[in-house]
């Protein structure tokens, strides 16, 4: 069995990395990391061959050339071998773009039976090449994967989630999956695992190495989407601040709430 | 393709530099910035330069479609059960606007099995016309006959817009149903708008530190999945009549077409929060995920709903459907306490809408008292038991 798993690099943080006076990205102590979500995918790969004989595990990425580090950090976990897809030519590409770049590079791969994606990467939070792969790969494809059992060497029921609850779901490979944060807690990889890492080869690809690759469907060219802008949202009301001891400030906020009628 | 810096114009300021999440900007020893290998082309630098130095060289070449041929704003009915989500409403409500400004009709989009009872509903809420399909084999969501069920109904009547709800249903079809149909759809927006017959498409962001404006110029139909509760729900109208064009169409389930076995709906074990009055959040002032105790403790004098940052969440110390914020729910109660939470804008899109909005924190320069109404510098451990000493007397 062959399980192909996508990772994205993204930002180190989207959260803390922000300047509070201008609103900027602060990009001082920022480096990239495998999004979070796809370790989860790197995790589940690594049970799966735990669980079943004969597993080759794969892991791919396409980005610039420092997301080749992502794809380091993903084989210490103990996959087999990675790939990087990079190439100016694949610059600026919208969630078609990627899907159909990933599908390209996974259909030369080969003779795959499961492709894992995390659920959404932090950055874009669009949560639309896993589906984008599966269409371009003609596979079936479930989203928000929490559990995944093996019936038999071909059949999988897993458990999707729902706004408010689950769906189990029966699958024949091959599928795409895409998973969530609670399928697994990723493993920290072993000092073994990491050394065995170094010698495990990552293999590089440009667009002209993908086959039958049509290049009006790959990087910006290939995007329907077109980000007209990007703005850095300001907020800023004025806040009345409530002093004294925290018996007072709890008077105080009280009395405001019951001023209101919320309360 | 590539952004290029026009020398003459730049300063050397390092803007552009700051606002790179990418690492691509680099400046030489003469204070001159270049773009290196790890530009992705986000246009982030260019947006932030103030001197204009910085451009996209960009060809249009994704031309696929004669976008006149496509008219008309579709809404996909999300149903479970025959029961419809409440933001297929909300939809419809955005959708008019969308519809009357391009002067065309508003549609319905009703997929599934003995659903036919709700087409007098969407009626009321906006429709003008119905698209029904019906078929045993489209009782429950499945991804694959649903897309080519939409395949089917966009190849035949071509709408220029389609919206769906940013629900986990609508996340699993609309990118499906995009790339099947080649063209591009635009995830979780917060705002629509229509310009030169174009829908203007806003979203957040690099967890909402920044809000993208995206079109679909040259591909049609424009897909958007739009986030819950960002517009309002319409008044519910008279009721009326319009066309329903049904459609029958022969599915052959196959393999890839998934078994759908078992829905669980799970008992909540917090009231919901996108429906709450009151919510009181938690974030990393907290210190302990044990101080949760006391966040629920407050919650209960007032029967509120316990919220909580991205923070907390990610470091496991509560569930994630307590999540608010971009990657978790967006909330719109009448009061809003959050309670040693910084304020990380990814949060702050979640909750600013808020009516009334109170912030506790330490750090007098957290950004959570930008949108606070009321803020409250000083220790959460000793003003929350004093609100909670004062509401139960």
């Amino acid at each position: 069995m062959k399980v192909i798993v996508c990772i994205k690099q993204v930002p180190e943080s989207t959260e803390v990395k922000l300047d509070p006076k201008s609103y900027t990205l602060d990009r001082s102590s920022s480096k990239g990391i495998i999004n979070p979500f796809d370790v989860n995918a790197v995790e589940e790969a690594m049970r799966i061959t735990e669980k079943l004989e004969n597993v080759e595990t794969i892991v791919i990425s396409m980005g610039p050339p420092s997301a080749e580090e992502a794809l380091k950090e993903a084989l210490t976990y103990g996959l087999n071998a990675a790939y990087l897809l990079s190439d100016k030519a694949f610059a600026g590409a919208d969630t078609l773009a990627t899907a159909y770049t990933l599908a390209k590079a996974i259909e030369k791969i080969g003779n795959y039976d499961l492709i894992l994606c995390g659920k959404q990467a932090i950055d874009g939070d669009t949560a639309q090449v896993g589906p984008g792969i599966a269409e371009n790969l003609n596979l079936t494809q479930v989203t928000n994967v929490k559990k995944i059992d093996f019936l038999d060497e071909k059949t999988l029921r897993v458990e999707s989630e729902l706004e408010d609850g689950y769906k189990v779901i029966e699958v024949k490979l091959p599928a795409v999956l895409t998973v969530t944060k609670e399928i697994n807690i990723p493993r920290i990889p072993s000092f073994k695992t990491a050394r065995l890492a170094l010698k495990k080869p990552i293999t590089k690809w440009a667009a002209q190495d993908l086959d039958n690759i049509d290049k009006s469907k790959i990087g910006m060219d290939g995007s329907p989407t077109t980000v007209i802008k990007v703005e850095t949202p300001t907020i800023q009301k004025n806040t009345v601040f409530l002093k004294g001891t925290p018996s007072q400030i709890a008077s105080d906020l009280i009395q405001k709430l019951k001023e209101r009628y919320f309360i | 393709m590539s952004i290029k810096i026009i020398k003459d114009k730049c300063t050397g300021c390092g803007i552009c530099y700051e606002s790179c999440p990418n690492d691509a900007i680099e400046f030489d020893e003469n204070d001159l910035p270049s773009i290196n290998e790890n530009c992705t082309l986000c246009g982030i630098c260019i947006d932030q330069c103030i001197e204009g130095a910085l451009k996209l060289e960009k060809e249009e070449k994704f031309v696929k479609v004669n976008v006149a041929d496509y008219r008309g704003v579709w809404i996909f009915v999300e149903q479970n059960n025959k029961t419809i989500s409440k933001v297929v409403f909300e939809l419809l409500g955005a959708g008019k606007t969308l519809a009357s400004k391009l002067k065309v009709d508003l549609a319905a989009v009703l997929v599934g099995d003995g659903i036919r009872d709700l087409t007098p509903l969407l009626f009321q809420y906006g429709a003008d016309k119905v698209y029904l399909v019906e078929n045993t084999k489209l009782r429950d969501y499945r991804t694959i006959p649903y897309t080519n069920v939409l395949e089917y109904l966009v190849d035949k009547y071509k709408p220029e817009i389609i919206l769906f709800g940013a629900t986990k249903q609508g996340r699993d079809l609309a990118p499906r149903l995009a790339t099947r149909l080649k063209t591009g759809l635009t995830a979780d927006c917060t705002g629509l708008e229509i310009e030169e017959r174009n829908l203007v498409q806003i979203r957040p962001a690099y967890g909402g530190n920044i809000i993208a404006t995206i079109k679909t110029q040259t591909a049609r139909p424009q897909m958007a999945s739009v986030r819950p509760k960002v517009f309002k729900m319409p008044e519910l109208g008279l009721s009326k009549d319009g066309p329903l064009i049904e459609e029958t169409i022969e599915l052959e389930e196959t393999d890839k077409w998934t078994k759908v076995l078992e829905i669980i709906r799970e008992a909540k074990k917090t009231a919901n929060l996108e429906d709450a009055q009151i919510i009181i959040s938690g974030g990393r002032g907290l210190g302990k995920p044990e101080s949760f105790k006391l966040i629920e403790h407050f919650a209960n004098c007032l029967n509120a709903c316990v919220g909580a940052s991205r923070a907390v969440v990610d470091a496991g110390w509560i569930p994630h459907y307590h999540q608010v914020g971009q990657t978790g729910k967006t909330v719109q109660p009448k009061v809003y306490i959050a309670c040693g939470i910084s304020g990380a804008i990814q949060h702050l899109i979640g909750m600013k809408s808020s009516d009334f909005i109170i912030a506790i924190n330490k750090d007098p320069e957290a950004p959570i008292f930008k949108v606070a109404d009321i803020g409250i510098v000083g220790d959460l451990f000793e003003i929350i038991p004093e609100l909670i000493k004062k509401l139960s007397e």
